[in-house]
């Protein structure tokens, strides 16, 4: 069994990154995930891992610190919320059409704008349906746990490599926030250079005499060469999806209500579910882990026996079109939800609940 | 005297004159004609090439002209978004602290998008290089007014002329830049005469031979160049005209050395 | 079966989250399941800070809470915003300093840890958290005092162990002055 701690789940992130062996994190400040480059900050693991960790200037600055990093093998990440991941979405853009494997974690927070420091799901159109320039998917990950928080950073790192694809970890700020057990996996040693060089032999490391020199780059100036690029993503897409979709089902087997929430809002579902349960509905909660891919054949096979959908997120509706898409039209699919930093109470989702099962 | 006009013949080690870096592609360059740009990519590869540490060289293409720079170096490069060249060089050099990192970027790229990308990777003292290429406009979108744009040029953008009342003043980043305490190394150059050639080519050198002593400090060389195809001139009206009027603006000279000004910035 | 939830609340300073981040790590070492919910922002800065804490023997489904089986209120706001929310039959625990407008249900039970008072008489400001703490433990020993000096150590850097046993004074204190009053 690993180390147990009490630890906030930006801290459990910070700390996983350095077990992770992470070579790099560059950030910039901004409420609710400050505690990661914080946590980092004070464990120094420069002088342990090697580990650099880098205040930048901005976020812009960040993500093409990230890039850079990315680039040239290593395994580089960065921590933001819902305004500063708005300012990275040129330099993610870049990082897809680059191909590059890095980790990207929003802690999201209420919005538009400048918006509320307390905890939203309101980025979930900008993360899973791409919030930056061009055809491209972010492997997104939703941690609805401390112990999440952790172990989907190396999740993260692990199939962003396995696929030279981006990935995100969409928390929000309760999951940031919160502090709960977390058994922390033991320290994996940083990859070596000659490891990256083996591994990584698109990586610029710097060419070896009488070897093709690598390029990183997104330009193709030939439209029928980006054309056949963007193709090559499609596929790799479609293998992802075909591979790496992750959720976990709780009293479905014979809900004839499902919950779909991720995050906090799936931890606040859960004990909706209970409360429901309690009053004799037989509801259960599908908790997408992977947002994108998204788990549409889960959602399918419920589909087939359950009355009906409730999405559940703190947002105006954002996940809920992707659960019609999956539904396509079998059952009633609606939303509840709270916006603006404010939570739904387990209560409130048991309102809702019912309300949506009274009104057919 | 047939055998004397066979050019295979002519073709021989021997009579080798001049001869490409190695570590040019093959690739034509896509640079106008009369550009400096070409020249300061061959010098660049050069000064890498002489000291022998192309396998450990890492370079940075910016967004303008010089966009297809990884085209032409023979060399490990990654190509940025608009202005980002010396974040990427931070992001590299900070993981891999004993290689050589460069940027390579033009007046736009360096001097207005990626100014605070400019500014605090210098001002972190980031062991980089940056190459600095200034020829006071917007080449590859068309000849757009750009920060470094003098007083009075014409630009498409500023087709009257650069209105210092409401499009600001042409921006002399290398002087600022020669303030930070973090930067090491500050020179403007230029590639129109072949003396000039020789001098920016040993500033390049000497650069990268700092970064090879591991010690913290940003070397920025700016490379005062023309653009005869966007300033609507012959290539060898455009030099003579950078030497009437950009020089009086951007004195080329060394500014700043192993830490120390050489000359006063702020007065001009 | 152990399941425990638990609003914490009053004034920034108080030591509110720490008392919260105590029971919590307390908990862990006695192989129970807990989160900790802070609230965040600016409404902690000079304002009022509150933690929900849950311990628990299975997985916990929400952190946040529109019911408590316990409140412990620290200051009026708190009390005026969580009494109606601490569910039938639960425990709520307060110190009535500063408190004007005493807690008025019929249908919990109600102690009054006059920890605010006692810490000042006998010098122990800084832990009057751990009396509050001491205070809740006697009306619900949740966890052994055993595993909460265990919590204290692992949450404690270790140059600040030295402070234990004064904490462990004031977990004692507290169990000591704390009174039923409904």
């Amino acid at each position: 069994m690993g180390e147990l701690r009490l630890m906030k789940g930006n801290e459990a992130l910070a700390e996983a990154a350095i077990r992770a062996g992470v070579d790099a994190y560059y950030g910039y400040p901004i409420t609710p995930q400050s505690e990661v480059m914080e946590y980092l900050m004070a464990a120094n693991p420069i002088k342990t891992t090697g580990m650099v960790v880098l205040q930048a200037e901005s976020e812009v600055a960040s993500i093409n610190m990230v890039y850079g990093a990315a680039g040239a093998g290593k395994m580089a990440m960065t921590s933001s919320s819902s305004p500063g991941i708005s300012l990275m979405q040129e330099g993610i853009s870049y990082i897809a059409g680059a191909e590059l494997p890095c980790v990207t974690v929003n802690v999201v927070r209420g919005g538009p704008g400048l918006g509320t420091i307390q905890p939203s799901q309101a980025d979930y159109f900008q993360t899973v349906k791409g919030g930056g320039h061009g055809d491209y998917h972010l492997i997104t990950l939703a941690p609805a746990s401390v112990q999440e928080m952790a172990d989907f950073l190396k999740l993260a790192f692990e199939l962003a490599f396995k696929y030279r694809n981006p990935a995100m970890i969409l928390s929000d700020g309760v999951i940031g926030q919160m502090m709960e057990k977390v058994e922390l996996f033991d320290p994996i040693p940083r990859r070596t250079d000659e490891f990256i060089k083996e591994t990584c032999p698109w990586a610029t490391t710097g060419r070896k005499k009488g070897t093709p020199h690598r390029i990183i780059t997104s330009l193709n100036l030939v439209a029928s060469v980006q054309e056949a690029f963007n193709k090559k993503l499609v596929d790799k897409y479609t293998k992802i999806k075909e591979n790496e979709v992750r959720c976990e089902l709780i009293n479905c087997d014979d809900a004839e209500y499902i919950i779909v929430a991720y995050g906090s809002s799936a931890r606040t579902s859960m004990k909706a579910v209970d409360l429901a349960r309690a009053k004799g509905i037989k509801a259960g909660l599908l908790r997408p882990q992977t947002l994108w891919p998204f788990p549409e054949k889960q959602i399918q096979q419920l589909a087939k026996t359950a009355k009906g959908f409730l999405s559940v997120e703190m947002s105006a509706g954002q996940m809920v079109e992707d659960v019609k898409l999956a539904v396509n039209g079998t059952v009633p699919v609606e939303h509840f939800g709270r916006m603006g930093g404010m939570i739904a109470s387990p209560g409130e989702i048991l309102q809702a609940l019912e309300n949506f099962i009274n009104k057919k | 005297m047939a055998e004397e006009n066979n050019v295979n013949d002519i073709i021989k080690e021997e009579n080798c004159v001049f001869k490409k870096t190695r570590l040019l592609t093959d690739k034509p360059l896509s640079f106008c004609p009369g550009c400096g740009h070409g020249v300061i990519h061959r010098i660049t590869a050069e000064a890498i090439e002489e000291l022998g540490i192309e396998e450990e060289t890492i370079g940075i293409a910016p967004v303008g002209c010089a966009v297809l720079a990884y085209e032409f170096f023979d060399i490990d490069m990654q190509e940025a978004a608009h202005g980002r060249a010396p974040a990427l060089a931070t992001g590299i050099k900070r993981v891999y602290p004993n290689k050589y990192v460069f940027t390579y970027q033009g007046d736009g790229d360096l001097a207005a998008i990626g100014t605070a990308e400019t500014i605090h990777s210098c001002n972190r003292g980031e062991n980089i290089l940056i190459i600095f290429v200034n020829n006071g406009i917007y080449g590859m979108t068309g000849g757009q007014m750009a920060p470094t744009t003098l007083e009075g040029a014409k630009t498409a953008t500023c087709p009257y002329g650069r209105d210092t009342s409401t499009m600001g003043y042409p921006l002399r980043i290398t002087e600022i830049i020669s303030q930070l305490p973090g930067v090491r190394f500050v020179t403007r150059q230029s590639v129109h005469t072949p003396a000039a050639v020789r001098k920016a080519k040993a500033a390049i050198k000497k650069a990268f031979q700092y970064q090879s002593e591991g010690k913290q400090g940003t070397c920025f060389i700016e490379i005062v160049s023309n653009c005869n195809s966007g300033w609507k001139m012959t290539p060898s009206q455009a030099n003579k005209w950078m030497e009437e009027n950009t020089f009086k603006y951007y004195e080329p000279g060394d500014i700043k050395d192993d830490f120390k000004l050489l000359k006063d910035v702020v007065k001009k | 079966m152990t399941n425990e939830e638990i609003i914490i609340a009053g004034f920034g300073g108080q030591g509110v989250l720490s008392m919260g981040k105590i029971l919590a790590y307390s908990g862990i070492m006695q192989n129970l399941e807990v989160s900790w919910m802070p609230s965040y922002g600016p409404e902690m800065r000079g304002g009022t800070a509150n933690v929900t804490v849950i311990i628990s023997d299975e997985r916990i489904s929400s952190p946040i809470l529109s019911a408590y089986d316990t409140a412990i209120i620290l200051n009026q706001q708190s009390l005026d915003k969580f009494e109606s929310m601490v569910k039938p039959g639960g425990t709520l625990i307060y110190d009535d300093n500063g408190i004007t407008v005493p807690p008025t249900r019929t249908d919990i039970n109600i102690y009054l840890v006059q920890a605010a008072k006692a810490a000042a008489e006998k010098n122990m400001n800084k832990i009057f958290n751990m009396i509050v703490l001491g205070g809740y433990l006697k009306v619900n020993p949740i966890v052994s005092l055993e595993n909460v000096e265990a919590g204290l150590k692992k949450s404690l850097p270790e140059r600040h162990h030295k402070l234990i046993p004064a904490n462990i004074e004031g977990l004692k204190l507290g169990a000591e002055i704390i009174k039923k009053i409904k």
